[in-house]
């Protein structure tokens, strides 16, 4: 495989005594999309500021396009970074907004009139260049520091939780555009996020981030369908979980309130009477109307929720409850509550998680 | 303005006009007649209209107390700017004229100390701003934890009294000391605006320290750091322009601390506009008066031009944090 774009080797950082990245490797491909993805104080926000050169590692190199920045100031490394609070300019209009890196490489005047005017086109805002900052909305500020921070072509974008201070219905219109506008400029871009829908959503390839450590490096649909951790099995997605009992090891046989049932991904180092845990998503248990999977429990339904295009039910098995998704159906309502059903789920679709 | 406010300011200009009108028994001077007719319908005329006013709805009485207690402070304020002023006009016998102030004018020692403590101030200001600015913004973006320190040091001005200040200055620039300032006319100049720049530091660290907290600081820094920007063009093309408004403040008030200055330029033997009052204070009767209705206006023309100068600060958006 070649080398990676932007390649973040063994990097630490300390604040005093406080360690909060910890030997992180990384490597991100050129034009690719990459989410940190993490709660806050996991440190993805400290690893985007190194890669801007904010932050100084502790220890560590970040390595771009075959050159070494560990040690480059930040104003050197072609780099372009858009911010949570916007960070324009409030005494320059949108149009020297977006010009300042250009005036600042000293690009002649024409041609970065010309830029600017492109920019402007490309985020949508024709016309917008000579309004100040305070004149427009938050999500229009935010699309003027976008525009901003491509303007002198940089070699990457970084984005530091760009969509936070935004309300829900322009955040989802705007990491769209986001996503758009890099896949057709084809720029390498980071993108620091705690919301797990927007890394989902928008992502080539996600870094799940859990106390200093990378929990997961992959693809949304593989974060989500085969979590490498119990933190990247819970801070991605809902996920049910439900205790057991080891009933047969080696059959791979396990009591779920009393109910048998075998679990083929049950760890060979599991013995009789462990109490271990099962976990799956709600839209990978169904009600047991017609084919049924290789597990069938029975249990009460404890609440019904209906969604819209989704029914989440609430089923309680015992001790356990296990939330439910199923597709609404014109003809079918859901079951009642308190009412009896039977669920059932594929053995492969279950993950067995150590701690 | 409210029905009480009304009323209070009429009464206030009601007081007012009757001691103009006291005022006119005690000199009988024509004019004063025309000032205390004016104000006075003025006066009654806003205490008519106040109580025309329909009372609004759970507005509490007690608030022409609070007003009626503004416009008493306001006279004393004004009237003894105002017996200045009126000891200012009284320079003939025949009645109110401005001759003090032509005389004042004309004499060629208030146009060349006048003149010479703007010089004096408007490098001062200069010096300040290049000292405070990058001071107060490395200390905002850098060592926060330096903050206090610094506060305290541009207070220790408010605390030595100029008398100390002058005196070490001499001590530590005179003719024998290792860097003699006070040898040469330009090397006094050059002490008087250091001194100066101490003297204001406290009003202009507090000034700029204001106006950087109403700009978040780091992340315009960083913005601009990223963009390729190195430390002198953020200062200037970024900070600076966003806190211009308080850098003038700062510099206006450094002004009106340098035309009303006495102490240390006396001592150094420098011919500022307040060396040149207190000589012709010594010496006249009148025209100090005048001089001192003129370094009053100075002083609230600078105040004004901070008051119309906030209306163009840049405005910044609201910031979501």
């Amino acid at each position: 495989m070649a080398e990676p774009f932007l390649k973040i080797d063994r990097i630490t950082k300390s604040f005093k005594d406080n360690l909060v990245v910890k030997g992180v490797d990384l490597g991100f491909n050129k034009g690719e999309f990459v989410s940190l993805l993490g709660p806050s104080g996991c440190g993805k926000t400290t690893i985007l500021r190194m890669i801007a050169g904010f932050e100084k590692p502790s220890s560590g190199t970040i390595v771009v396009d075959g050159k070494d920045i560990t040690n480059l100031p930040p104003n050197q490394r072609k780099i372009g970074m858009v911010f949570q609070a916007y960070a324009l300019f409030p005494n320059m209009n949108v149009a020297e907004n977006i010009g300042f890196g250009l005036k600042i490489a000293r690009v002649p005047r024409p041609e970065r009139e010309a830029r600017v005017e492109e920019m402007l086109k490309l985020i949508g805002l024709p016309g917008y260049g000579k309004r100040f900052p305070f004149e427009l909305s938050g999500g229009q500020q935010q699309r003027v520091a976008l525009a901003r921070a491509l303007a002198p072509r940089p070699r990457m974008l970084l984005l530091d939780e760009p969509l936070s201070a935004l309300d829900a219905k322009i955040r989802v219109s705007l990491r769209e555009e986001i996503r758009a506008i890099q896949r057709e400029l084809g720029i390498t871009t980071v993108f620091v996020t705690h919301d797990q829908e927007e890394a989902l959503s928008i992502s080539d390839r996600i870094v799940v981030m859990n106390a200093g450590n990378v929990e997961q490096f992959g693809t949304p649909f593989e974060i989500y369908n085969r979590p490498a951790t119990r933190f990247a099995a819970t801070f991605v997605g809902t996920l049910n979980t439900i205790g057991a009992t080891v009933d047969d090891a080696a059959a791979k046989r396990v009591a779920i309130d009393g109910q048998v049932v075998t679990i083929p991904s049950l760890p060979t180092s599991a013995k009789k009477g462990d109490r271990i845990s099962l976990t799956m998503r709600p839209e990978a248990v169904s009600l047991a109307t017609g084919q049924l999977r290789d597990i069938v429990l029975n249990g009460t339904v404890a609440e019904v929720n209906f969604l819209g295009s989704v029914i989440r039910l609430k089923v309680r098995l015992g001790d356990n409850a296990i939330d439910v998704d199923t597709f609404n159906d014109q003809r079918t309502p859901p079951p009642p509550h308190d009412s009896k059903v039977q669920v059932t789920i594929s053995g492969s679709d279950i993950l067995v998680l150590g701690d | 303005m409210s029905r009480t406010g009304l009323i209070a300011t009429g009464i206030a200009c009601a007081i007012f006009a009757l001691m103009l009108l006291a005022l006119y028994l005690y000199n009988h001077q024509g004019i004063l007649v025309i000032l205390v007719a004016a104000i006075g319908i003025a006066g009654l005329a806003l205490i008519v209209i106040g109580l025309m006013k329909q009372k609004v709805d759970g507005e509490p009485t007690g608030k022409i107390w609070s007003w009626l207690a503004f416009a008493l402070g306001v006279l004393y304020f004004l009237l003894p700017l105002l017996a200045t002023f009126e000891f200012s006009v009284k320079i003939r016998r025949e009645g109110y004229t401005f001759d003090a102030y032509s005389l004042v004018f004309a004499d060629g020692r208030f146009q060349a100390s006048f003149v010479y403590s703007l010089v004096i101030g408007v490098a001062a200001i200069v010096v300040g701003i290049l000292l405070v600015v990058p001071a107060a913004y490395y200390v905002r973006l850098r060592a926060p934890h330096l903050r206090p320190i610094i506060e305290f040091v541009t207070l220790l001005p408010l605390i030595i009294p100029p008398i100390i200040l002058v005196f070490g200055y001499i001590r530590m620039y005179n003719s024998s000391s290792i860097l003699p300032l006070t040898n040469s006319n330009l090397g006094t100049d050059a002490l008087l605006t250091l001194a100066y720049v101490a003297l204001a530091l406290p009003y202009m660290y507090r000034a700029v320290d204001t106006g950087l907290r109403t700009i978040d600081v780091q992340t315009l820094t960083e913005a601009a750091t990223i963009m390729g920007a190195n430390q002198v063009t953020i200062l200037a093309r970024v900070i600076f322009p966003n806190i211009i408004v308080a850098v003038l403040s700062g510099a206006f008030l450094t002004l009106a601390i340098v035309v009303g200055e006495f102490t240390i330029a006396s001592l150094l033997n420098r011919q500022v506009f307040g060396v040149y009052m207190q000589n012709v204070g010594a010496n006249r009767a009148f025209e100090p008066a005048a001089l001192a209705v003129v370094s009053f206006v100075i002083t609230w023309g600078a105040m004004g031009m901070i008051q119309l100068l906030t209306r163009f600060a840049p405005k910044t958006a609201p910031r979501n944090t």
